[in-house]
C-alpha cells in the first residue's frame, strides 16, 4: 500500500513538537465529524505584517495515523517560517491533497508533506490529512486579530 | 434452533446479488461486511422496481386513468406485504423516505401536538416544560438528535439510560429515569454498533406502566430477525428499506391504528388532505395523512419484493446464519490479543454486527488496510458518537452481516486484519 509511507508512520509514532504550550495567540479546536478525529491547535506569532513569523505551533491531536502525521508534518514545516511562507505551504499541501493524485507534491514547498501524496487517491481520507492544516489557517486568522 | 445456510444455499443466495461478484482495489473479490450501513439488492427487488416503472408507472392516488389505478393498486399491495412482514395491518404502515424521516415524523408530531396543530387530538402527543423524553446512550443519531430538537422546541427535558462498560443498557436506575413525567421512551431494538439486542418487551411494559409511549428504532432488527409488532408491545416502530435488501429512498413508520389516528401530521401538502379551503384544511385518515406529496411507489414495490425475498429465506434462518457468522468472527478475534471487541460476550444477546478496536491503531487505518484486500467494513463512530464516548472509544471498526455473507468472508476479514500489527510495527505476542 503506497498510503502508509514509512515517513508517515514515523510522524504518527513520534509526532514533532506535540503538546499544548504557552504562550499562544490563538487556540482552535477542529473535528472530523465522520470519524471523530479531533485536534486542538495553538499558534504563537511574532511580529506583524510581512515580518510575521510562526514562532510556535503546539497541538493535541487524536485520530488516525494520517491525521496525526499530518499535524506533525505541519509543526515541522511551518514553525520558524514566516506567516507568508506558512500560508504558501498550506496552499501547496491543499493542492496536492485535493488533486486526486494529479499533483505529486513539491518537496521544496512541503518537505515531509510529500509522504502524504498517496492520500489524494483516497477521497475519504483527504479530510484526515487536511484537518490540522485547516485548524492552523483558522488559528493564524484569529491570531491576526490579536496582533493588530 | 434454525441452522445457518449451507454452502450450497449461500451460493444460490449470492447469485441473486449481482454486485457481490465484482472485484475491487486491483482485482480482490469484494468482501462486503457493511450491510449494517446498507445492504445490497437482489435481482428480484431490482426487477420489481424496474417492472413498476416499465409497466405501471403513474402518480399514486391521483388520476382516474388505467395506469393510475394500477400504480395505486401496486403501491397499496406493497403496503399489505410490508405490514404482514412485521405482523401488522396495512393501515398501520406509513411510508417515509427512510427511518430517519420516520423518527422525525414522530418527533415533529409531538412538536405540532404541543402547539395544538397538525390535526391530532387527545394529549398524548403534547410535550411541554416539566415533561420528559427518555432515550438511551446507545442510540443511533437518528433516534437521538430529533429528540434533542423536539425537547428544545417544546421545553421538555431529555434524559437517557446509560450504557454499561460491556455495552448493555444500565437499567439499574430506570425507576428514577422513567417516571410519570416521561411522555415517551424511545430506544433501539438492536444496537447498530455493538449488535446488542435490547429486551424490548420489558422496556415497553415499563414505559406503559408510567403512561409513556414506547418508540422503537428497528433498523437493525427487521432485516435480521423475525419481528412481530404484536409481540413487541411498542407503540411506534421505525425502520428503513435499504438495510433489508430494499431500494434506497423508502422507510417505514408503523404505529398502532388508534395512535396514528390521534397523531398530528408532520409533512403537509398534496395527498394527505381531506378538504382544503383558503381558511384552513382537514386531513385524511392515517396512513394517508402522513404521506404528503407523490408517494415513493416504485420503492415501496421494491421493498415489498425484498420482504418476499426475506420471507422465502426464512428470518429465523437469516438470524441463525448471522449469529453463526458472529460466533466465528468473535472466536477469531478472541485469539488476537491486540484486538478488543466492544459489546456483550454472550452471543445470545447479539445480532449480526461486531465492532472492535485494534490496540494503538485508529479504526480509519484498520479499515484502510482491510479495504486494500477488498474487505469493506465501517469505521468511525457509526452515527453513535455518545455510545463511543461512553465506552471510552474514539472510533471503532465494525463488521456487519446479511443473509448473503459467508464464513469464508469472515475468514478473509481475519486474514486481512493480521496485516495490521506488522504495518504499524506493533509488538504481537501470539
Amino acid at each position: 500500500m503506497d498510503l502508509y509511507q514509512e515517513l508517515i508512520l514515523e510522524h504518527y509514532k513520534r509526532p514533532v513538537n506535540v503538546g499544548l504550550r504557552e504562550p499562544f495567540d490563538a487556540e482552535v479546536h477542529h473535528v472530523n465529524p465522520t470519524c471523530g478525529d479531533e485536534v486542538t491547535l495553538r499558534v504563537r506569532v511574532r511580529g506583524a505584517g510581512e515580518d510575521a513569523i510562526v514562532e510556535d505551533v503546539s497541538y493535541d491531536a487524536t485520530g488516525c495515523s494520517i491525521s496525526v502525521a499530518s499535524s506533525s508534518i505541519l509543526a515541522e514545516e511551518v514553525t520558524g517560517h514566516s506567516v507568508t511562507e506558512a500560508r504558501a505551504t498550506f496552499e501547496a499541501m491543499r493542492s496536492m491533497l485535493t488533486s486526486k493524485g494529479e499533483d505529486p507534491g513539491d518537496e521544496e514547498a512541503i518537505g515531509d508533506g510529500v509522504a502524504l501524496a498517496g492520500v489524494a487517491k483516497y477521497p475519504a481520507r483527504v479530510k484526515c490529512a487536511l484537518l490540522s492544516w485547516m485548524a492552523f489557517t483558522d488559528a493564524l486568522h484569529q491570531s491576526e486579530g490579536v496582533n493588530q | 434452533m434454525s441452522a445457518p445456510f449451507t454452502d450450497e444455499e449461500s451460493a444460490r443466495i449470492r447469485a441473486d446479488f449481482p454486485i457481490l461478484s465484482r472485484t475491487v482495489r486491483g482485482g480482490h473479490p469484494l468482501v462486503y461486511l457493511d450491510s449494517g450501513a446498507t445492504s445490497h439488492k437482489p435481482r428480484q427487488v431490482l426487477d420489481a422496481e424496474r417492472r413498476f416503472y416499465e409497466e405501471t408507472n403513474a402518480a399514486v392516488h391521483r388520476g382516474a386513468h388505467q395506469l393510475a389505478e394500477e400504480a395505486t393498486d401496486a403501491y397499496e399491495r406493497a403496503r399489505e406485504t410490508i405490514a404482514a412482514f412485521i405482523g401488522a395491518q396495512a393501515a398501520e404502515v406509513v411510508f417515509t423516505r427512510n427511518a430517519t424521516e420516520a423518527l422525525n415524523l414522530v418527533t415533529y408530531a409531538f412538536t405540532n401536538g404541543s402547539a395544538g396543530g397538525g390535526g391530532g387530538h387527545g394529549d398524548r402527543f403534547a410535550l411541554g416544560p416539566g415533561d420528559e423524553v427518555l432515550i438511551t446512550e446507545m442510540e443511533h443519531h437518528a433516534n437521538l438528535v430529533p429528540w434533542q430538537e423536539a425537547c428544545r422546541r417544546t421545553g421538555a427535558t431529555l434524559r437517557w439510560v446509560p450504557v454499561t462498560a460491556d455495552g448493555r443498557l444500565d437499567l439499574t436506575d430506570l425507576d428514577s429515569l422513567l417516571t410519570e413525567r416521561t411522555k415517551v421512551f424511545a430506544f433501539t431494538h438492536v444496537s447498530n454498533v455493538l449488535g446488542t439486542v435490547i429486551p424490548v418487551r420489558e422496556l415497553a411494559e415499563r414505559a406503559h406502566a408510567v403512561g409513556a409511549l414506547a418508540v422503537l428504532d428497528a433498523c437493525q432488527s427487521v432485516p435480521h430477525l423475525p419481528v412481530d409488532v404484536t409481540h413487541l408491545g411498542v407503540d411506534l416502530l421505525a425502520y428503513s428499506g435499504h438495510k433489508m435488501f430494499g431500494p434506497l429512498g423508502v422507510g417505514v413508520l408503523w404505529g398502532r391504528a388508534e395512535l396514528l389516528d390521534e397523531m398530528p401530521v408532520f409533512l403537509t401538502g398534496g395527498s394527505m388532505i381531506e378538504t382544503v379551503r383558503m381558511e384552513g384544511s382537514t386531513y385524511a385518515p392515517a396512513p394517508q395523512k402522513f404521506e404528503a406529496g407523490v408517494p415513493v411507489a416504485a420503492q415501496a414495490v421494491g421493498l415489498a419484493a425484498a420482504c418476499d425475498y426475506l420471507t422465502a429465506l426464512g428470518l429465523d434462518r437469516v438470524h441463525a446464519h448471522e449469529q453463526a457468522l458472529s460466533e466465528r468472527l468473535l472466536a477469531g478475534l478472541a485469539t488476537r490479543p491486540w484486538v478488543r471487541v466492544l459489546g456483550p460476550d454472550d452471543l445470545s444477546e447479539r445480532g449480526g454486527a461486531v465492532a472492535f478496536e485494534v490496540d494503538g491503531v485508529h479504526a480509519h487505518d484498520v479499515g484502510q488496510i482491510l479495504d486494500d484486500r477488498g474487505v469493506a467494513v465501517r469505521v468511525g463512530h457509526h452515527c453513535a458518537w455518545p455510545l463511543h464516548r461512553a465506552l471510552g472509544v474514539q472510533a471503532s471498526t465494525r463488521a456487519s452481516f446479511a443473509a448473503y455473507t459467508t464464513f469464508g468472508e469472515v475468514d478473509a476479514l481475519l486474514e486481512a486484519l493480521d496485516r495490521v500489527p506488522a504495518m504499524f510495527g506493533l509488538e504481537v505476542s501470539a
